[in-house]
């Protein structure tokens, strides 16, 4: 294996792919444009109701208690789908899964599988699997479609190609969709393109796969929540259905869904509610899928569950708000963080879902992510199950630096040994005023390295003549 | 009875504006407070925990505790060194505990402690205001600063567009992302040139270091002033920096 599906094979680190991206005018644009859209949505949307802080400590206890008692819970649901006629699987990492699901397939007798839009799938590397196998995946979802048949990334938890705009999606589809013929890059037209290619796959397929936003483990229902109506499609018109979920995607009881069916439209598309929500429970005899297939994905989740500051990453609903708000990701884009999650949640839970991997590269990408922020917080403001996750960064940045001999541990431990006295204190500032010799009007143009990487953009102000302490002991002391 | 204030200046403000906190002193001591410098106070450990070194971080912590010990209200013109001491802290030590539920970001001091609003300052130029993320979101000081600036007479304040998104400072995320936080720094700036502003203000020496450090760069023209700068100021005696 060696294969660490939750990271792109060959990805750079954060800052190296982030410079790239950053020079991408197309991207930057588009970005800026999506998420500032978006965001200001998202905040209408949430401050319609007066109870939201309310909504959000309930999610985040209802996840807190499933993470804490996840063994009894997951049993439950086995039981419980298991009752209602579904078949579970349980897969320790992605490997185990794909391969249950491509058995599956084959048992079916199919070589072309319809997608409903999963993030567990994409994680796990599953479309790349299925291939291998000589099965053709076809994603469904606008979005992945395009992704898909751009031979791209994607770049967002929620729209997987919010990096395109539609002059670059007209492109795609006229290159990769059959019969596109003269396209204009106009939103209906574009929209029906993709629904008359869709159409056709959606009547032949034999076999679906999905993921799942929430399992009840008391009833073993399954929902899935979307916008397009196309996972609806894949949902109920083909003859076996297979869903790959996360371990943690599970609620304790159907009631709960009440507080998440709330919290998760609002943070992502900023809706009351989301066109689409299918539920279903194991199989009906005579209506949709006759064969109903669960596999639950553990794929670095129990260990994660282990850390107990990092856990509460495993709370997250993939609504992508934190993408959405963030700084960082608006100027980057999501390709940079090499995951299939990114902005916030991703650098919280890629290091976390690939920590062992044995590939120095996804090593150096893995422990280069908690760092891709600047800690402003606006992710934790907005997150539906208030995961804090300045907080969840800032430990796994001591996870990436503990034990390491670095310039900068050394610099680090130089500054700590002098601010643990006030002496050593009042000498490094008295040393620190050299620097006012290469000042020019007291400000100062140009460092070496590391402080280059500040000069590079801006001034840097030169220590005071006399500091405040100074000045203190002069007229006070 | 003088309200007792301990000044924690910051390892910052102390090295390279020092001018801020003599602009607190000054403030404190017209609205009748007496204040006091403890001279032992270096650094709070922020950098540290952020970078990720935890351990330095609380030894640093508790140096911080011991030597503000005592005093009823600690104050700091940083909202990311509060930021540090409110909510890190109690995580970091049960010694680390007390001090952080009297520690104070200055608008907060004088807002809730002091009970003021108009602390007689004069200012007469065109200001902006940049709230800083760790005010905003980590001590939610809300609009104390911005009703602080409103009182302050003949200062006309335009409203910073996107006033409530990162600057790109960040600490180390500024040397270890620096073309992204580059990236950030200037869609700041041009927010803040877009207000024609003279001065752009924010309670935070490092925000104001990183933002005024691009602005200067690009000659624009534009200074950067701590708010409490900007408080001391009165008629009779208008703020002057150190030359």
């Amino acid at each position: 294996m060696g294969r660490n599906p939750v990271t792109w094979l060959g990805s750079p680190t954060f800052p190296d792919a982030a410079r790239k991206a950053l020079s991408d005018v197309q991207l930057r644009g588009n970005l800026a444009h999506a998420t500032t859209t978006i965001r200001t949505k998202r905040a209408a949307a949430v401050a319609e109701l007066p109870d939201w802080e309310r909504l959000r400590a309930a999610g985040a206890a209802i996840k807190d208690d499933v993470l804490a008692n996840l063994d009894t819970y997951l049993e439950r649901l086995e039981a419980a789908v298991t009752a209602r006629g579904g078949v579970v699987h349980w897969a320790r990492d992605a490997a185990e899964a794909n391969e249950i699901v491509l058995r599956i397939v084959r048992d079916a007798d199919a070589d072309e599988v319809v997608k409903v839009k999963s993030m567990a799938t994409a994680e796990i590397g599953l479309n790349e699997a299925l291939e291998e196998g000589g099965v053709t995946a076809v994603e469904t979802d606008l979005a992945e479609l395009i992704v898909q048949l751009g031979d791209d990334r994607p770049s967002h938890i929620l729209v997987p190609a919010i990096h395109r705009n539609r002059s670059e999606i007209r492109d795609i589809f006229r290159a990769k969709m059959p019969g596109a013929g003269a396209l204009s890059d106009t939103p209906a037209e574009l929209a029906d393109a993709a629904r008359a290619h869709l159409r056709r796959k959606f009547l032949t397929a034999e076999v679906a796969i999905s993921g799942a936003n929430f399992a009840c483990a008391d009833t073993g229902s399954v929902v899935v929540v979307e916008s397009e109506g196309n996972g609806r499609m894949c949902l109920t018109l083909p003859r076996t259905l297979i869903t790959v979920m996360g371990l943690e995607k599970i609620v304790p009881t159907w009631s709960d869904l009440e507080v998440f069916l709330q919290l998760l439209p609002r943070s992502s598309t900023a809706e009351r509610m989301n066109p689409y929500t299918s539920v279903w429970t194991g199989v009906t005899p005579g209506d949709g899928p006759q064969s109903f297939h669960l596999v639950l994905l553990d794929n670095g989740r129990t260990k994660t569950l282990a850390d107990k500051v990092g856990r509460q990453a495993l709370r997250c609903i993939r609504c992508s708000a934190c993408l959405n708000v963030c700084p960082v990701y608006e100027r980057t884009g999501g390709q940079a963080y090499g995951s299939v999650y990114p902005g916030p949640i991703g650098a919280i839970l890629t290091p976390q879902l690939g920590a062992g991997t044995d590939d120095p590269e996804t090593a150096a990408l893995l422990k280069s992510l908690p760092f891709a922020s600047s800690l402003c917080g606006a992710c934790y403001e907005v997150c539906p199950v208030r995961i804090d996750i300045p907080q969840v960064l800032v430990h796994l940045r001591g996870k990436a630096v503990a034990g390491a001999y670095t310039p900068e541990s050394v610099a680090m431990a130089a500054a700590g040994w002098v601010m643990a006295s006030p002496t050593r204190y009042r000498l490094a500032q008295r040393a620190a005023t050299a620097l006012r010799l290469i000042a020019r009007r007291g400000k100062i143009k140009r460092l070496p390295w590391p402080g280059s990487k500040w000069t590079d953009a801006r001034d840097l102000p030169a220590p005071a003549k006399e500091t405040f302490s100074a000045w203190w002991r002069r007229t006070r002391g | 009875m003088r309200t007792r204030v301990a000044l924690f200046a910051t390892c910052l403000t102390d090295t390279f504006f020092p001018d801020t906190a003599r602009a607190v002193v000054r403030l404190l001591e017209r609205l009748g407070c007496d204040v006091d410098f403890p001279a032992a106070q270096t650094c709070c450990g922020q950098m540290h925990h952020n970078t990720g070194y935890r351990a330095q971080a609380t030894k640093l912590a508790k140096r911080h505790a011991k030597v503000f010990d005592g005093y009823d209200a600690v104050v700091a013109p940083s909202g990311s060194c509060v930021g540090m001491v409110r909510d890190v802290y109690p995580d970091l030590h049960r010694s680390t505990k007390a001090v952080a539920g009297r520690t104070y970001e200055l608008s907060e001091l004088l807002t809730d402690v002091l009970g003021v609003t108009d602390v007689g300052a004069y200012f007469p130029h065109r200001v902006t205001y940049h709230p800083t993320c760790h005010s905003l979101r980590m001590l939610g000081v809300g609009d104390k600063p911005l009703s602080l600036l409103r009182a302050v007479r003949g200062l006309d304040l335009v409203e910073l567009p996107a006033a409530d998104t990162c600057c790109g400072f960040g600490g180390t995320f500024a040397l270890k992302n620096a073309d992204t936080s580059t990236a950030m720094l200037a869609d700041k700036m041009s927010h803040v040139l877009d207000t024609r502003a003279q001065v752009l203000t924010a309670g935070d020496n490092s925000c104001l270091m990183h933002i005024g450090g691009g602005l200067s760069r690009l000659k624009t023209g534009v200074r950067p002033l701590h708010l409490a700068e900007i408080l001391a100021s009165t008629e009779e005696e208008p703020w002057a920096a150190t030359p």
